[in-house]
């Protein structure tokens, strides 16, 4: 077994295994957390494939940005293991059964599918570059790449219009 | 003269014209103006056929085509006129008694609301538009659409007076039994384009030997039901007594003039298809002699005047069968011609009639009219003479040529024809006395009331006596005058091919006159018998008074029961069967189903209604599963 | 970044396996769990598993001919990857300020609560 080899099993335990433990794990506060490590573990799979502009990219807003949202979040709603809802034993038996299904007819379908090669790069090639990449978004790209900034724009203003208290005016109460 | 034929397309449309302008403006026109577009358009259309009749006459004919009227790969209908001989002949009856009769009319309904009276004209007009398509179209499919016109108007004018439900359901009648006859006609036409692929009289006539016997005759037959739906023969004729529930001048025109000689006319176009098809050929003697003698029974009878024309009228149309069965097609539409100018006069005699009695119809009420309505005494007397058959009048000429032809098939046909002679002789003259002879038995207010009628009604009479008179004598036969059949020389091009194929043997001039003389004193015994017994009032009135009809008298007074028989074997099974639907299958099953399917759907609905929950999981969870079974279907299917 | 050991090529099944994986193990958190928080976690993670396998194919790409013909197969795969990421960044704002909402409501995250598509 090569290192690259040795490193894909490795990341790829670390990976499938937090991805259980967010479904499973009763405390949102540990769920986020796994979901940091399942991140890691990607930019990692990233990396391993030589494209280390979205490694960074996604270590810097998903694990940076969103998660700490997230965290945030749940702090500010104080939620614990205590106050998470059970669901119904038949329903959750149901999603398990119809998520394995699935797993299994993708897998299925992927078996019998062709393709002109199977065989893919690790490592080589500078296409994933963070210089290549800046070339490519800045020239080819960069009418989608400024559109993208009024989605962010529009995102926060629907963001505080949602978030507001829609309380008559006055200073806001602190909870 | 080959202008005048170009010009055939005047001769129907400009009836059309003024069915169209009566019928749309039949709240703003006023009587006189009704009446005047009414008859003008026919008058014209009249001295167009009379043009047309003289072009025909000096040896032109013309198939006019104006457009494809049904026009695929197999099939090519044009939309024909087809002028011989033959048609304007029938193009002169229609227009010329058609326009007598539209004349007679603008007095007989002086009566009537101006938009009833500018709708009568629409109507009648429609009817002489129908009539004309019927004997100018150039195929069998414009023939049918004439055919069914006819049928229509003739519903419509039956069921003028469409307040009264007797009128109503007589309207009905006729309509229905004539559908019968239709869908017969329908079938053969069908059939006719199945072998030859075509409807075209020249062509189907040309290609007739490509037919098999089977073909032929059941192509015959099949017309032969359509010409006894409209011709009133056996077992359809129930429906002509009931039409006379129409106006009279209506009665006159459609149901004895012309559109019950429809049928005739068909027959002797497709003569060629009965020649080559003796079954057929013997089919229709048999029910023609049938009818002939069924009818004078029934018209032995009748009180009421129109009703006895009415039977008489059946009992002729039997004769023009049974001279097509024979086949004498000259014979047959001789008969036609002559019996067109006396019918439409006796019609209108008795339409004179019952105008001067204020609707009274039944003739026991009558009598001794001929003081007070001289013209109509006098026409009506020569219409009966013609219709008995005495010589010289018309109806001599063409019943003798008819009886002639019986005899050359089988003296037996003759005997029974001759029989129902002297029973037409018998009844029409019991008719003419009961009317005109002896002493009045109405009421004294109708007494007081009685007034010959005015010009509009007794100069048409005049005009078709005199026509009544002489019109048997452009077919003189050989016997006594050489070269006197005009008419059979006329039409002889159109029965060349049927003539070609029957060999012709000429009876003795012997037996010939023998034949005459025979029907002639029979005939006349009957009528000076029913003159002597009918004009003495006493002889019946008693009878009247005391007693009932009884035995074959009482059969004969109900018209043998056939309505009752047909009433029993036919409608009231149908309208149990009719029933039985209603109830069981429309009701049950039907009604059922359609309840059932709203239902099951109201069911399911609330039913399903419960799968939406509100609730995301369930619906992402319906989600996937969808997901999954569309990819199984597409990997494993 | 060459040759991390002597491997430079590996079969792309591995990979695509990997993917659906995670992808699967998002769609039972969503359909088993109840809290709306991590029922949205577990759409990032969908996305991620996404991302990775679109990653993976890129890199075949590069492995077959195609990149030699149009190197930019490679590129635009990963700039697409970059875009998604952009476009989960505003998802998840306006998604966490609607959880904040319906908090505020309901003093719960439970999805069930979120029952009024019912009437």
């Amino acid at each position: 077994m090569s290192v690259t080899e040795i490193l894909f099993w490795g990341l790829s335990v670390l990976a499938l295994f937090s991805a259980i433990m967010v479904v499973a794990s009763k405390s949102p506060v540990h769920s986020i957390l796994f979901l940091i490590v399942v991140f890691f573990a990607i930019s990692g799979h990233y990396i391993l494939l030589n494209a280390q502009f979205l490694a960074i990219v996604n270590i810097i807003v998903y694990a940076g940005a969103i998660m700490v949202l997230f965290l945030f979040v749940v702090m500010l709603m104080n939620l614990n293991a205590e106050s998470e809802p059970k669901k119904n034993r038949m329903v959750q038996f149901a999603g398990l059964i119809s998520g394995g299904c699935l797993f299994l007819v993708l897998i299925a379908a992927i078996t019998r599918s062709t393709s002109a090669t199977n065989m893919m790069q690790m490592g080589g090639g500078d296409q994933g570059l963070i210089k290549n990449l800046g070339m490519v978004l800045f020239k080819d790209y960069v009418i989608p790449f400024e559109i993208s900034s009024v989605l962010f724009l529009s995102a926060m203003i629907g963001a505080v219009v949602i978030g507001k208290k829609e309380s008559p005016p006055g200073p806001p109460r602190g909870e | 003269m080959n202008n005048v034929l170009q010009m055939v397309w005047l001769i129907p449309v400009l009836p059309l014209l003024g069915f169209l302008i009566n019928g749309l403006c039949r709240k703003r026109l006023s009587k006189t103006m009704a009446g005047i577009i009414g008859s003008g358009t026919v008058f014209l259309s009249f001295l167009v056929s009379v043009y047309v009749f003289f072009s025909v006459k000096s040896g032109n004919t013309h198939v006019a085509h104006y457009f494809d009227f049904i026009n695929i790969t197999a099939l090519k209908i044009g939309f024909d006129f087809q002028i011989d001989q033959l048609s304007s002949i029938f193009l002169l009856i229609i227009t010329g008694v058609g326009f007598l009769i539209h004349v007679y009319s603008t007095a007989y309904m002086h009566d009537e609301e101006p938009k009833d009276f500018a709708k009568y004209f629409a109507f009648l007009n429609l009817f002489v538009f129908s009539m004309l398509l019927l004997v100018m179209g150039g195929n069998f499919v414009i023939m049918f659409m004439g055919w069914e016109g006819v049928g229509l108007c003739s519903y419509l004018l039956i069921g003028f007076w469409f307040k009264n439900t007797n009128y109503n359901i007589a309207a009905k009648k006729a309509f229905i039994m004539n559908r019968i006859g239709d869908l017969g006609f329908l079938l053969a036409v069908f059939w006719l384009i199945s072998k030859l692929g075509t409807a075209d009289y020249q062509e189907v006539f040309a290609n007739v030997s490509k037919l098999s016997v089977t073909d032929i005759t059941g192509i015959t037959m099949l017309l032969f039901v359509g010409a006894m739906g409209k011709s009133a023969q056996i077992p359809l004729y129930t429906w002509l007594p009931d039409a006379m529930a129409g106006p009279t001048p209506v009665s006159a025109l459609i149901h004895a003039a012309t559109m019950v000689t429809a049928g005739i006319y068909m027959i002797a176009r497709s003569n060629i298809l009965y020649t080559m098809a003796p079954v057929t050929q013997g089919v229709v003697a048999i029910v023609g002699l049938s009818t002939a003698i069924l009818a004078a029974t029934i018209a032995l009878k009748q009180n009421d005047i129109k009703k006895v024309l009415a039977y008489s009228t059946v009992s002729q149309l039997g004769y023009m069968f049974l001279a097509l069965g024979v086949g004498a097609y000259t014979g047959a539409v001789f008969h036609v011609m002559t019996h067109a100018f006396f019918k439409a006069l006796l019609f209108l005699g008795a339409g004179s009639v019952i105008h001067a009695m204020s609707g009274e119809q039944d003739i026991r009420n009558m009598g001794g009219l001929k003081k007070y309505m001289n013209i109509t005494h006098i026409t009506f007397l020569l219409a009966c003479l013609a219709i008995a058959g005495m010589p010289p009048f018309s109806g001599f000429f063409s019943k003798d040529e008819i009886l002639a032809a019986a005899y050359e098939r089988s003296p037996l046909l003759w005997g029974v024809g001759v029989a129902g002679a002297v029973m037409t002789a018998f009844y029409m003259f019991r008719l003419y006395a009961m009317t005109f002879l002896g002493k009045f038995r109405g009421t004294h207010e109708q007494e007081h009331h009685l007034h010959e009628s005015p010009k509009a009604i007794t100069i048409p009479l005049i005009i078709l006596a005199i026509l009544s008179v002489v019109g048997g004598w452009i077919g003189i036969p050989e016997v006594f005058m050489q070269g006197g059949h005009r008419l059979e020389a006329f039409l002889a091009p159109v029965f060349a091919q049927s003539n070609a194929l029957t060999e012709k043997h000429h009876l003795s001039h012997a037996t010939e006159y023998m034949l005459m003389g025979i029907s002639v004193a029979a005939a006349l015994v009957a009528l000076v018998f029913a003159w002597n017994k009918f004009s003495n009032p006493d002889s019946y009135r008693d009878k009247k008074v005391e007693k009932e009809e009884t035995g074959l008298g009482k059969v004969l007074a109900n018209k043998w029961y056939v309505d009752e028989l047909y009433d029993t074997i036919i409608v009231k099974p149908l309208l149990a069967l009719a029933k039985y639907f209603n109830n069981v299958f429309e009701k049950k099953g039907i009604d059922g189903f359609v309840n059932g399917v709203g239902k099951a759907v109201n069911y399911g609905g609330r039913q399903i209604r419960l799968l939406q929950s509100g609730q995301v999981g369930t619906y992402v969870l319906m989600m996937v599963l969808g997901i999954l079974i569309f990819f199984i279907i597409q990997l494993f299917l | 970044m060459e040759g991390l050991g002597e491997a430079k090529y590996m079969e792309i099944k591995w990979y695509i396996g990997l993917a659906v994986a995670l992808f699967c193990t998002g769609i039972v958190g969503v359909l088993t769990r109840r809290n709306s928080i991590i029922i949205f976690m577990c759409i990032e993670l969908m996305l991620n598993a996404v991302n990775l396998l679109l990653v993976a194919f890129s890199k075949m790409h590069a492995a077959s001919g195609v990149a030699q013909i149009n190197p930019a197969v490679v590129s635009d795969a990963q700039i697409f990857v970059f875009f998604i990421m952009v476009v989960a960044a505003a998802e998840v704002s306006v998604g966490l300020a609607i959880i904040v909402m319906l908090y505020r409501n309901t003093h719960s995250v439970d999805v069930n609560f979120l029952n009024r598509l019912k009437n």
